[in-house]
Parts: structure tokens; sequence; C-alpha cells
């Protein structure tokens, strides 16, 4: 229906629906839940705020390279990407959908999360909470009945609060530079902590911290793409084609002692670049200011080992 | 939260055989339009929610007009309005006509 994309677009400046246009085979998109229904948010109205016919949320099923998979994309531009009763809700059905084979002989086997998030929507207060802990729930038992769970992160809102939890709750992590993921964000952390501890109007210091680059550089993100439709589609398309790794207590065991072990390196950090710094980097003070090019060249040659997740 | 609609007679039914188009987004200053062919003739519906009270005028003044230019007979326009100028609705509206004509 409707967005059409050149793949080439940007992922960051496209809508939630030009995202699954592009990414997906052309034309094999089919919108569960979709406008029409107007299946839209409960909550919204007592506040005296517009609601969304698909309450910034589009769930369906297409293919990827030929094989079948269930998508769900996030508009940032809509309430912050949140996760309210609605929108958490149908993102939860989808997970649950994949866990259950739904769909016969042709079921997908691999679920896309296109997160564009501050994270809860503050006005639906519990009823987000338990949606981002419902997703939650549903990835971890997704991946246990062998469903791959990608999450695709590079839009303008990021993936925030229970969003960045929800990221790292996947199977698989693809990050652009604009991709931030993070759970307080910027503003919160100066809020509780001070202005010391963190300067949340200083961009180049919120990207440095917070952006993709780094993200992909300590391991919070299996791939590093640039910013194109075509890049993430690529990205996903070859992660989509692996084997999920059984999600068992061993994978587990060694997420933790991985994360333990980075906490140990990194931990007294007081800015990215002396992250970078301890990666070898030959010019760590540059890592921000890097073509693309540059550096998607320099990530294929350094490219940390995740196997952990 | 007001909410308003409009029920008008085009020249001719919008063309086509797209049979539903959603474009834009609800954001400050911007709104989503979703289009779908009713069973009315050259009858246009729009229905209007919008977070800004007391434009009612505004409205009907931009549907009349863009009723008149693109002419979307049989087709309801539903808009979830976040206080987007008249310019931007009209853009909307006729983005919207133009999606579902070419939307197979």
């Amino acid at each position: 229906m409707s967005a059409r994309v050149p793949e080439r677009g940007s992922w960051l400046e496209a809508s939630a629906r030009a995202r699954v246009a592009g990414l997906l085979d052309a034309n094999s998109f089919t919108e569960f839940l979709g406008p029409e229904q107007r299946e839209m948010s409960p909550h919204l109205s007592l506040f005296d705020l517009p609601r969304a016919f698909d309450d910034g949320v589009v769930v369906g099923r297409g293919k990827l390279g030929g094989r079948p998979v269930f998508v769900a994309a996030q508009d940032g531009r809509f309430m912050g990407g949140t996760f309210g009763e609605i929108s958490g809700s149908k993102i939860v059905g989808l997970l649950r959908a994949a866990r259950d084979g739904a769909a016969g002989d042709d079921a997908p086997r691999t679920v896309l999360l296109l997160l564009d998030t501050g994270g809860v929507r503050l006005q639906e207060a519990n009823a987000g909470e338990l949606a981002v802990s419902e997703i939650i729930r549903a990835i971890a038992e997704a991946r246990r009945a062998g469903i791959t769970v990608i999450a695709l992160v590079g839009g303008k809102a990021g993936a925030f609060g229970g969003g960045g939890i929800i990221t790292a709750c996947c199977s698989r992590i693809v990050v652009s530079r604009h991709g931030r993921i993070s759970v307080s964000g910027p503003e919160v952390i100066e809020t509780n902590q001070g202005i010391e501890e963190f300067d949340s109007k200083d961009r180049a210091l919120v990207w440095r911290i917070t952006g993709g680059r780094t993200r992909w550089l300590t391991g919070g993100a299996d791939r590093y793409v640039a910013d194109e439709i075509r890049a993430f589609r690529e990205a996903a398309m070859a992660l989509g084609a692996e084997d999920a790794a059984p999600f068992d207590l061993f994978r587990l065991q060694a997420e933790q002692s991985r994360l333990e072990q980075r906490l140990q390196v990194d931990g007294d950090s007081r800015d990215a670049t002396q992250i970078w710094t301890r990666r070898g980097l030959d010019e760590p003070e540059r890592v921000g200011d890097m073509t693309e090019h540059d550096f998607v060249v320099l990530a294929d040659r350094e490219a940390p080992n995740h196997d952990a997740r | 939260m007001e909410t308003l609609s409009f029920s008008l007679r085009a020249e001719r039914v919008l063309r086509g055989t797209g049979r539903q188009a959603i474009v834009g987004v609800v954001a400050s200053g911007n709104l989503e339009v979703l289009a779908e062919r009713i069973e009315d003739g050259t009858g246009c519906r729009v229905e209007v929610s919008t977070a800004a009270e007391g434009f009612g005028d505004v409205w009907k003044a931009v549907v009349g007009d863009f009723v008149e230019r693109v002419s979307p007979g049989g087709v309801c326009f539903s808009i979830n309005d976040g206080g987007a100028r008249p310019d931007t609705v009209m853009l909307r509206l006729m983005q919207a006509a133009r999606v579902l004509e070419s939307a197979s």
C-alpha cells in the first residue's frame, strides 16, 4: 500500500512504511491490522492528543531475498515511536505468531524489528511498561523456538528506554551511524546526575557515546551499515540467512561474561574516544568525523567478535 | 480534540484502481490522510480529527478547494491532524489522491 521509495534512499529520512517497502522484496509485503482497521490508542484521547490509524507501528509479513519474514516497523515521528497498549500489542502478536510457526508450511523463521523509539509512551504508563515487558518475553520465547529476531536501528528516535533493552534482547542487531541505542536518554541522565556527568546539549558527545559507531565498536551491534535502505536490506538478508544460534543457558552465560569483560576493560572510560583508543584505532579522535565509506572499511577490518550473542 | 465532517459532490470519480492509500504522519504541524474508495458515485467525504480546535471554517475552505481542484469522487479521506497548516493539509490531500490513483 502506497509508500514507494528508491532503495538507495536514506533510512533515517524514510517513514516506517517506506522502510518496510524498500527493505523487503518488491511488492511482497502484506500488512496485518492496517490503518483501515483503525486500531488506535484508547488512551491518547484522555490527554486531548491526536491518534494515528496504525498507532505508529506497521506489522505484517513479506519476503526478504525470497525467504518469508515477519516485520514490525515503528515510526519515530508519531509520539516518538513509543510503546503503547496498541503499538506494543501489535509487536507482541507478531512475535508470538513467529514463535508458534503461524502461517503454515511457509512460516517465517525470521522477525525483523525496525525500531525507532524513545521507549514507553508516558501517557500510557503501565500499559506501555507492560508492552515492553511482553515484547521482551515474546522475543525470548521466539528465539527459544529457533526464530531469529533481528533489530534494525537507524531512525531519528534511535532505540531508547525499553527500546534499548528490547534491542539488546534480539538475536542480531544492525545499526547505522544515526542509530543511537541506550536505555536512559541524554536528558534523563543530565537531569538525574548533573551536567558534569552528561551534557545533553553537546550533540557530538551524545552521538559519540550512544551513536551507532561506538555501539558497534563495543559489541552493541553485529553489523554497521551506511544510512541507506539498501544497506539495511543487504545486512538483514545476510543475517536472516544464517542458522539461528541456540538460545540457551550457555549462550546467556557467554553473553554475561562478555559484558562483564567489557565493563572491566572500558568501565572507567569518561568518553568514547578513550574506548576507541583502547581498541587500537589509528586515529581515535577521528572516528566521529570519518566518512561512512571509511568507517565501513574500518568496520570490516576491525570486525569484533560478537559470537556471545 | 475536535472532529469535523464534510460531504461534497465532486465532478468526476477519482481515476485509478487503488483501494486505499495512507500518507503523512501524525506529528506537530503534520497530519496523516487515509484515503479509501466508497460506493457513492461522485460523492466525497472528508473526516477530520484535529488537535487544533476552532478552525472549522479554514478546514471547510481547504477541503472545498481540494475537491474542486482534484475532483476525488468516490473517495473518503480520513484525517488525523497534529495541527498542520492549511497548505500542508492541501498538499497531503493531493498526495493521498495521487497515491490512490497510481496504486494497484
